[in-house]
């Protein structure tokens, strides 16, 4: 045991002296940590029903309540990563799990997100009576529903991914599962995650800003922070309120993207298994500090050791038996048989005490009521998607044509994607009503404000890659505009669109919730469709018909998805890959 | 032969490939194999012939449905400590430097850190990599990368080293360089290493390296025949001993089992059934290959080892150029020589749309599969059918993939011979040709 602790000692002198880049890392780490701390406390203050938490719409308290929202978000961001990483091992090992822990995944990614906050904040608020600490749970847990699906369908597939000669590496060297999962298969998966979770943490702050003031079933709670803070600004018509905010999120995202995912993304290259792209990512500031100053130095060789320290003990706790089973094919037929019996037996119970409870509590009537409400906010998907191609896929051909200029715009698209829409929603409805616009027509383009630069960024992408030898051949044979755009870039960049697309639907579906109902001060307005149903009935707190909502708004998700995306999908995979 | 001296012995494995829906399918067939203490076996077979399969099996990768393996006397039921394996791809985790790949194994058995550092950086050094410990493997090239694959192998001191094609991936300087190295460690004994089996799809490599050459047969994978090469080391790859050697593995490995001259029928009524495992050769290449048999030096005849390499063929591509020539009644092999048959000399000599006509014959003369697609096209009233149900016959003899990969060639030569047409998007393969 001498030896091991032997190495970094010797190193000392060399390595872990401190040098400049610790001047900024030291006072960051420290302040940081007490902030954290500060915050964290605020979290759990008593409170009591129908208390009023004060709140006030001083910029000088923005510093606060960003603070707060940002610490929602980490906290959120956490329990994701945690609960993919287990979610996604059981599904991916386990071939019985697998058959119940995907159809289930693929149908929470449908729900829309705020309606898991109308079902669950009641149980929250139950489970920590007389504490804040309730709320804030529900909060977290809405923006948690909005970042962990994704990530753990990334997790899934790259677990099912690992390529097999690494695999029998690993168990040629006699690594044990334990091993194997850090060493393996978690650094093959970190890319898509770091990029999910990117993608997750834009979509967050949409429902971070929504999921703040919590107007349930007659409860109104507007827990301190940025989202609360715009809440409130649109109660009292103070547009300039609406302005300090959005320039708070502005700060907060380029902090959240400069100390985080930049990094994060200049780190996650080592581990790509193929070299793809030679698109050399400049390491960020950050990265170079945390590679630089001897602080993180100290801290990654403590870490190193309590690593090697634990796994160490669990060889010794447990010598690796690596027994392989005879016939691996030869599995209980009669175990499967049961488990697939079960999973069918539920899912038809689930089914029947679904109707059931429909019929028993809403009646047919309303429900072909909703089923029309959820057509409408269909042609409304459609009709945007459509339109935001028409505008964005010519400018992101143009842009993606001219790759400096592509470099140069891509962080400032991906930027817009992350910054919550809805905090423009009230200068959408001051100049509704300023200028007496159609509600039906006006509200829908809020639905689609945050995600179509998904289409915009993917089109971008998807110019980039395409190759400049076929832009040669196009202009050697001297091919007019109209076939340029027929032959050569709208099948080129087909599966980029179709990507970009699919996310703008999603997230449209989603946001419909909150932007078919828009309000200032006391003037609400409402356009028809079923986002602007789930939000009424969100707010008299009527369980069955919140659920039948969720349910017919899962149900379209998941049909547009089948019926649309998944075929365009699969032809873009099929015939218009690039390779 | 003493018991002792065995490292690995093999008896009767079987390997049956098996999933929900098709029955099993034997990939292995009552192998059975023994690894000397002091010895280098190589093993040779086509691709398909079960070689790396079998050689999972002896290293606890994957079970066997039959059989038994058992490394000094104990049963082999996972991998086992003392064998290590170098990948045809290498293997190396891309997020760790040459050294986090090469500690690997050890930190894997739990070997402390100064101590992991030391025997690493010792492998590192036997192995030419000095000065590389911090790279990544992205950084490297190709034989610098198999380089740390053979580091991380060498630096658990095995007992029984296995080498899965581990120079295939490598330019052919490279893969010299590499495997000489290979050989000095083994001849001065600066290995503690015992046994080697070695992979390979290289003829000239495995005469160069082995002791013994196993030949593998294909459908189902079995031993087909076995040389022993007794030349001292260093070898001269020019002697004639050697060259003889050589020639005797193209001979076996180039003849189609079933085809040896002298037996029964030449062409056309051998037991190549719809089934039959297509060798997934491209016209150009077997066009390319008739005309340079048929052309000078060679004028219809020539010697294989020879032909190799004045074409610039890899031996793996070669035997399934050969497969296909023989199957097509273009070519026949024996003895390690190949020489055109009277259709092939004819088809080197016209022109292009003469060619296709010749294809077209030999097609449907030869090979079973295009003359049951053209009779039912022929027979359908809209002359066409979809591909699935080709793909659902040959899956009766074949895995999934094989099946769709023989059709995949099917279709390219029947394209090419203008005997049917296939319409990529919907799958359907006709008679008619896209006006």
């Amino acid at each position: 045991m001498q030896q091991r602790w032997g190495l970094p000692i010797v190193a000392w002198p060399s390595r872990l002296r401190p040098n400049y880049w610790d001047g900024i890392a030291l006072p960051l780490v420290l302040g940081t940590l007490v902030l954290i701390g500060w915050a964290s406390r605020q979290m759990s203050v008593p409170y009591r029903v129908g208390e009023a938490l004060p709140l006030s719409l001083d910029p000088s308290h923005l510093p606060e309540y960003g603070l707060r929202t940002v610490l929602r978000m980490a906290l959120a961001l956490a329990a994701s990563l945690v609960f993919s990483l287990a979610y996604a091992a059981l599904a991916a090992k386990s071939k019985r799990a697998e058959k119940l822990l995907i159809p289930v995944l693929d149908i929470l990614q449908s729900v829309p997100i705020l309606g898991f906050l109308s079902i669950t904040v009641t149980g929250f608020i139950a489970l920590f009576p007389g504490s804040l600490m309730g709320y804030e749970c529900a909060a977290i847990f809405a923006i948690f529903t909005s970042q962990a699906w994704n990530m753990t369908f990334s997790l899934y597939q790259s677990f099912l991914g690992v390529p097999q000669d690494l695999r029998e590496a690993a168990r040629m060297y006699h690594l044990s599962p334990w091993q194997s999962f850090w060493q393996l298969e978690v650094p093959f998966a970190l890319p898509g995650l770091v990029w999910n979770m990117m993608m997750s943490v834009s979509g967050g702050w949409f429902f971070v800003v929504a999921s703040e003031a919590i107007s349930v079933a007659g409860q109104d709670v507007k827990l301190p922070g940025i989202g609360s803070y715009i809440a409130l600004a649109i109660d009292r018509r103070d547009l300039a309120a609406v302005g300090y905010a959005i320039l708070a999120m502005l700060v907060l995202i380029l902090i959240y993207d400069q100390l985080l995912f930049r990094p994060l993304l200049a780190w996650c290259q080592r581990f790509k298994v193929e070299a793809i792209g030679t698109d050399e990512i400049e390491p960020p500031w950050f990265l170079t500090m945390l590679q630089r100053a001897r602080l993180f130095h100290l801290l990654r060789t403590l870490l190193d050791e309590i690593v090697s320290l634990a796994s160490w003990a669990a060889k010794r706790a447990r010598p690796p038996r690596a027994r392989l089973r005879r016939h691996p094919f030869a599995r209980p037929r009669l175990v499967d048989f049961v488990w697939n019996g079960l999973l069918l037996a539920g899912s038809l119970y689930a089914v029947v005490a679904v109707v059931r409870f429909v019929h028993a509590e809403v009646g047919w009537q309303e429900v072909l009521h909703v089923f029309l409400l959820g057509l409408a906010t269909l042609v409304r998907v459609i009709v945007l998607i459509a339109l935001a191609a028409l505008i964005w896929v010519p400018i992101g051909v143009w842009i993606g044509l001219r790759p400096r200029l592509a470099r140069r715009v891509q962080p400032v698209v991906q930027f817009l994607a992350a910054f919550p829409a809805n905090l423009f929603f009230p200068v959408a409805v001051v100049a509704i009503l300023r200028f007496h616009l159609n509600v039906e027509i006006w509200v829908s383009p809020l639905m689609i404000l945050g995600t179509q630069w998904y289409i915009l960024f993917n089109v971008i992408a998807g110019t980039l890659a395409l190759p400049t030898d076929y832009q040669f051949v196009a202009s050697n044979l001297g091919v007019s505009r109209f076939l340029w755009w027929r032959r050569l870039v709208l099948p080129g960049i087909f599966p980029a669109f179709v990507t970009g697309a699919v996310t703008a639907s999603g997230g449209s579906w989603n946001a419909s919730i909150v932007s078919e109902v828009v309000r200032w001060g006391d003037t609400t307005l409402v356009a028809t469709g079923i986002g602007a149903y789930i939000a009424a009935e969100t707010e008299t707190g009527d369980f069955p018909r919140i659920a039948l909502g969720i349910t017919v708004l899962c149900l379209y998700v998941l049909l547009f998805n089948r019926l649309l995306w998944r075929r365009l999908y699969n032809l873009a995979e099929e015939r218009l890959r690039l390779d | 032969m003493p018991d002792d001296s065995r490292l690995i012995c093999a008896e009767k494995i079987c390997k049956t490939y098996q999933t929900a829906e098709t029955p099993g399918r034997l990939v292995l067939d009552h192998v059975d194999f023994s690894l000397y203490e002091g010895e280098i076996v190589a093993i040779l077979g086509k691709s398909g012939s079960g070689k790396s399969t079998f050689l999972r099996v002896l290293a606890g990768l994957t079970p066997p449905t039959e059989g038994q393996v058992a490394y000094r006397g104990q049963a082999v039921e996972g991998p086992a400590h003392g064998i290590a394996m170098v990948f045809q791809t290498f293997a190396l985790f891309p997020w760790l430097t040459v050294l986090g790949n090469v500690e690997l194994g050890l930190e894997a058995q739990g070997v402390a850190r100064a101590e992991r550092r030391r025997r690493a950086l010792k492998a590192i050094d036997l192995i030419g990599l000095d000065g590389f410990e911090s790279a990544y493997p992205k950084e490297l090239s190709g034989g610098m990368r198999q380089r740390v694959g053979f580091a991380r192998a060498l630096v658990v001191n095995p007992d029984v080293l296995l080498l899965d094609e581990p120079f295939s991936a490598l330019d052919v300087l490279t893969a010299e360089t590499l495997r000489g190295d290979l050989m000095d460690l083994w001849v001065k004994r600066r290995v503690p290493t015992k046994g080697i089996i070695l992979v390979s799809h290289n003829i000239e490599e495995a005469v160069e390296i082995a002791d013994r050459i196993i030949i593998f047969g294909s459908d189902p994978g079995h031993i087909r025949a076995e040389i022993a090469v007794p030349l001292a080391r260093p070898r001269d790859v020019t002697s004639p001993r050697f060259q003889q050697i050589v020639d005797e593995v193209y001979a076996i490995l180039t003849t189609v089992p079933g085809r040896e001259p002298g037996r029964r029928g030449a062409r056309g009524t051998e037991p190549v059934g719809v089934g039959y495992r297509l060798p997934a050769a491209s016209i150009q290449q077997l066009v390319g290959l008739l005309d340079a048999i048929c052309a000078a030096p060679y004028s219809g005849r020539a010697d294989l080892p020879h032909l190799a390499e004045s074409e610039h063929i890899e031996d793996e591509e070669l035997f399934v150029l050969i497969e296909a020539l023989q199957l097509l009644g273009f070519a026949q092999v024996a003895g390690g020589d190949i020489w055109a048959t009277p259709a092939g000399r004819a088809f080197a000599e016209t022109d292009l749309q003469q060619r296709k006509q010749i294809f077209a014959d030999q097609l449907r003369r030869s090979i079973p599969l295009a003359a049951h697609i053209r009779k039912v096209l022929d027979e359908r009233p809209g002359h066409s059918a979809p591909e699935a149900r080709f793909l659902a016959e040959l899956e009766d003899h074949l895995s999934e993939e094989e099946a769709a990969e023989v059709l995949q060639t099917m279709i390219n030569w029947g394209r090419y011979a203008e005997l049917f047409a296939y319409d990529y998007d919907r799958g359907v393969l006709s008679l008619e040709n896209p006006t």
